[in-house]
């Protein structure tokens, strides 16, 4: 570190013992990759129960594997639809984006030696990790899983084991496992937002940071508001399930041909409000942290200044502020109040403005660039792709009258696999492969990972892109059988290729696994900067040693994305170097 | 950032101000033997407490919220609960302990000012006895509404009261744990430094969060 050339302090050591260095580590590092591989295991389980519901959908009659009694049953179907979603909603699509690349890469990015609570940090993902074992032991448990989808909707699932199988022990264990998740996504976010706000680098000013702070930063600010509205109706939901209160169950209601007395007239919608104001910005904690890596890698393989810097930050923190007021558009069918819906539809619409304006602004980095078409900048195009085409369908959806129409279809299921599961896994994958060599050392293998992206990327639009004329003809989402009616079987085609294309991703994915494997085992050495990158954690060794910068405490002297500088000595400058040794750029240059 | 800042994050400083604890659960100063210093500064974990204080207000803005919108729900089904009678009493008396335990809080850390160790000490149990008066206070409470037949499931009204209070007992309870750490730390440094600080923005802000829940709650009688 030239700035500092003489360590600060002596650098510290790596702690000696498996279980200390590995297991029980307060290491941000070590942390963040717990976390990834946790949602390793969990995207796994995800795909499979997936594949099990397309399978079906297109063999109902067919024996299947996992299934217990070989043919499965529609409650089998609901139960694995559940699981599915809300495994890749909290432990994929919120725990690798921000718990896995937040941790590992937010304190170093900005400068820091940690975060600021490491032992808080901990406890985060160790309380993420007992959630999981809680939700898989849903599958295990009398009745099996839940069956009222990721958003638990009341009365189905406030009554106990009568409504259904899965809603007895296994709902149970669904609300423990989410309202673990809850606190430790509380925890977390209050580490993320201290560590951005105290423990920057000197010269990191907020305008200096990395996109993906800025991304990270706004995240988590969005589940600090989000997570504590979810744990208090989660609360109310176990009252209403075990001590007979009427917070969301109505009156007189008879299920199974049994009424359900003592109830004094509760309101279903009172969930709605309360899941959809932490279900929608949760959307957003899914979705931002890849907007922040797709802008980050986007400029650094266009080796442009990301096009807009103080916009694309802004939008973050507008985006971050419209995902509170539009959770309504969850609801146009719910039988609110057609007036608030109208309001709910004009905010969401809204909310199109900043997420042109970033759309725009990558384009713009990327025009007129030296673009290097390297894997991670593959599946940073292919995360815009993704986002513009599962954007656009939401401006339909967000209309009411429209609304009507599609809510109930497979179009709904379409839009929301595009824009938030595909996007956010594109961020996901396009954040593995450039950071591969900085967490393990080691390269991975780019035509490899080339492949990968061009079969993923191909195999998402064939399963999902089909899927939008399966809703606009009427294909009803949820269920679990098309046999019963006519216009559904004929869609039953469409059904078929959608299936063979997502047998055919997933098989895809088994690159990505041996890659990452077999880099891992054999990749060749991995340079500090292999991608030529500006910002911090380039200017450490990779991986990084335990406080990150091997006791110097690196100064900061520009903006993060100068790139090709006029008269600069390289076609980047990175952060850390002082002036005089970029030559030609006096602080505070063009981009900032 | 000047250079005592860079030498605070460095721990240098970190054995000025003396180690860090409490509150979050500690700096992983040692922890894991990662590391031999604490990096954490010290008004980090000041930020940390304002950022889990407002977390915790949206908790209780999204139960007050709930309640406000069940309330109207359509089925009408909402009976108000009456604050009044012993149930009143006991609730004002509740309210006056636990703005005396701000009090007395306030006047521990003006004594620390004057370098009365002592004083701080005497104070500090005095604010964490009364924070358990209040707890005490609040099963009586809940005590005169089971004597009026108002059970947990029996109305909204009282599902809510139990619901609110009871969340910020467990609240409060964490508070008197926080104060008592506070308390049995070495006397040497136990006036001193962010533990107190921290502990003492959590405190006053139960006590402002209850104020709100106190003054939603016995409004919930009249409208």
């Amino acid at each position: 570190m030239s700035s500092s050339p003489q360590p600060v302090h002596a650098p510290p050591r790596a702690p000696i013992g498996f279980f200390r260095r590995y297991i029980f580590s307060t290491d941000h590092k070590v942390i963040g990759l717990q976390y990834y591989f946790l949602s390793l295991v969990a995207v796994t389980v995800g795909v499979v129960l997936s594949l099990l519901m397309r399978f079906h959908l297109v063999w109902p009659r067919a024996h299947m594997p996992f299934v217990s009694g070989g043919v499965m049953r529609p409650e089998q179907y609901l139960a694995l639809m559940t699981m599915h979603g809300t495994i890749m909603v909290f432990f994929v699509l919120t725990t690798a984006p921000l718990g896995a690349f937040g941790n590992y890469f937010l304190p170093i990015q900005i400068g820091a030696p940690d975060m600021a609570f490491p032992r808080l940090n901990m406890m985060s993902f160790w309380l993420t990790l007992v959630a999981f074992g809680c939700m898989l032991s849903a599958f295990v448990v009398r009745g099996g899983a839940p069956i009222s989808g990721w958003t638990a909707y009341p009365p189905l699932s406030g009554l106990g084991s009568i409504t259904g199988p899965g809603e007895g022990m296994g709902q149970t264990m669904w609300i423990v496992s989410i309202g673990i998740f809850c606190f430790a996504s509380l925890l977390a976010s209050i580490n993320f937002i201290s560590t951005t706000i105290e423990m920057r680098a000197p010269g990191m000013h907020l305008m200096r940071m990395p996109l993906t702070v800025w991304a990270w930063f706004v995240t988590a600010v969005m589940s600090l508001l989000a997570f504590g509205a979810l744990l208090a109706a989660l609360i109310m939901l176990v009252l209403d399930r075990s001590a007979g209160t009427s917070f969301f169950i109505p009156y007189g209601l008879v299920v199974n041909g049994e009424l359900q007395v003592g109830r004094s007239g509760g309101w279903p919608l009172l969930w709605e409000h309360l899941f959809w104001f932490f279900g929608h910005p949760e959307v957003y904690i899914a979705i931002l942290p890849g907007m922040g890596i797709t802008s980050h890698i986007i400029s650094n393989f266009s080796r442009k200044p990301v096009f807009g810097y103080r916009a694309m930050a802004g939008t973050l923190c507008a985006i971050g502020f419209l995902g509170f007021l539009l959770w309504g558009h969850h609801m146009f069918v719910s039988g609110m109040n057609p007036y608030s819906s109208l309001a709910f539809s004009a905010l969401t619409l809204s909310i199109g403005v900043p997420s042109a304006v970033k759309t725009f602004n990558w384009l713009g980095t990327m025009w007129g660039g030296k673009i290097h078409f390297d894997t991670p900048m593959l599946f940073s195009i292919g995360f815009i792709s993704f986002f513009v085409t599962g954007g656009l369908s939401g401006i339909f959806l967000a209309q009411p009258a429209l609304d009507n129409m599609l809510h109930a279809t497979y179009y709904v299921v379409a839009h929301f696999h595009l824009v938030m599961a595909v996007a956010a896994i594109f961020g996901i994958f396009s954040a593995t492969y450039y950071w591969f060599p900085k967490m393990f050392g080691k390269m991975m293998n780019d035509t490899l990972g080339k492949l990968h992206f061009w079969l993923t990327f191909v195999g998402a639009y064939c399963i999902f892109m089909p899927m939008h004329f399966v809703g606009l003809y009427g294909g009803i989402r949820r269920y679990s059988d098309f046999t019963g009616a006519d216009y559904l079987v004929a869609l039953r085609p469409l059904h078929m290729f959608m299936t063979i294309a997502a047998f055919a991703t997933a098989a895809a994915q088994l690159i990505f696994f041996y890659n990452f494997f077999k880099s891992l085992a054999s990749g060749a050495k991995a340079p500090e900067n292999p991608w030529r990158g500006t910002t911090l954690e380039w200017a450490t060794a990779s991986p990084p040693p335990i406080d990150n910068f091997a006791g110097h405490f690196p100064h900061v002297f520009r903006g993060p994305y100068e790139y090709s500088v006029p008269g600069a000595r390289e076609d980047f400058s990175p952060q850390h170097l002082p002036p005089s040794e970029v030559a030609g750029t006096a602080e505070g240059a063009p981009n900032v | 950032m000047s250079d005592t800042a860079i030498a605070e994050r460095a721990g240098i400083g970190a054995s000025v101000t003396g180690r860090n604890g409490g509150g979050f659960g500690g700096n992983g100063n040692g922890s894991g033997g990662n590391s031999g210093a604490s990096h954490t500064p010290q008004r980090a974990y000041v930020t940390g407490m304002v950022i889990a204080l407002s977390g915790i207000a949206m908790f209780f803005m999204a139960l007050i919220s709930a309640a406000v919108v069940r309330r109207g729900s359509p089925s009408g089904d909402w009976r108000p609960l009456i604050v009044s009678g012993w149930l009143a009493r006991i609730l004002w008396l509740n309210t006056l302990v636990l703005l005396g335990s701000s009090a007395t809080m306030l006047h521990a850390r003006s004594r620390a000012r004057a370098g009365d160790e002592t004083g701080f000490r005497q104070w500090w149990i005095v604010t964490s006895a009364l924070g358990v008066c209040f707890l005490a206070g609040q099963l009586l409470a809940w005590r005169q509404l089971v004597a009026a037949g108002l059970y947990l499931a029996t109305n909204p009204s009282s599902s809510f009261f139990y619901l609110i209070t009871a969340a910020h007992g467990v609240h409060l309870a964490g508070g008197i744990i926080a104060l008592l750490v506070v308390a049995f730390r070495p006397a040497r440094r136990m006036a001193r430094g962010t533990p107190v600080e921290i502990a003492s923005m959590y405190w006053h802000a139960m006590d402002a969060i209850w104020m709100f829940l106190f003054f939603f709650l016995i409004s919930g009688g009249r409208s």
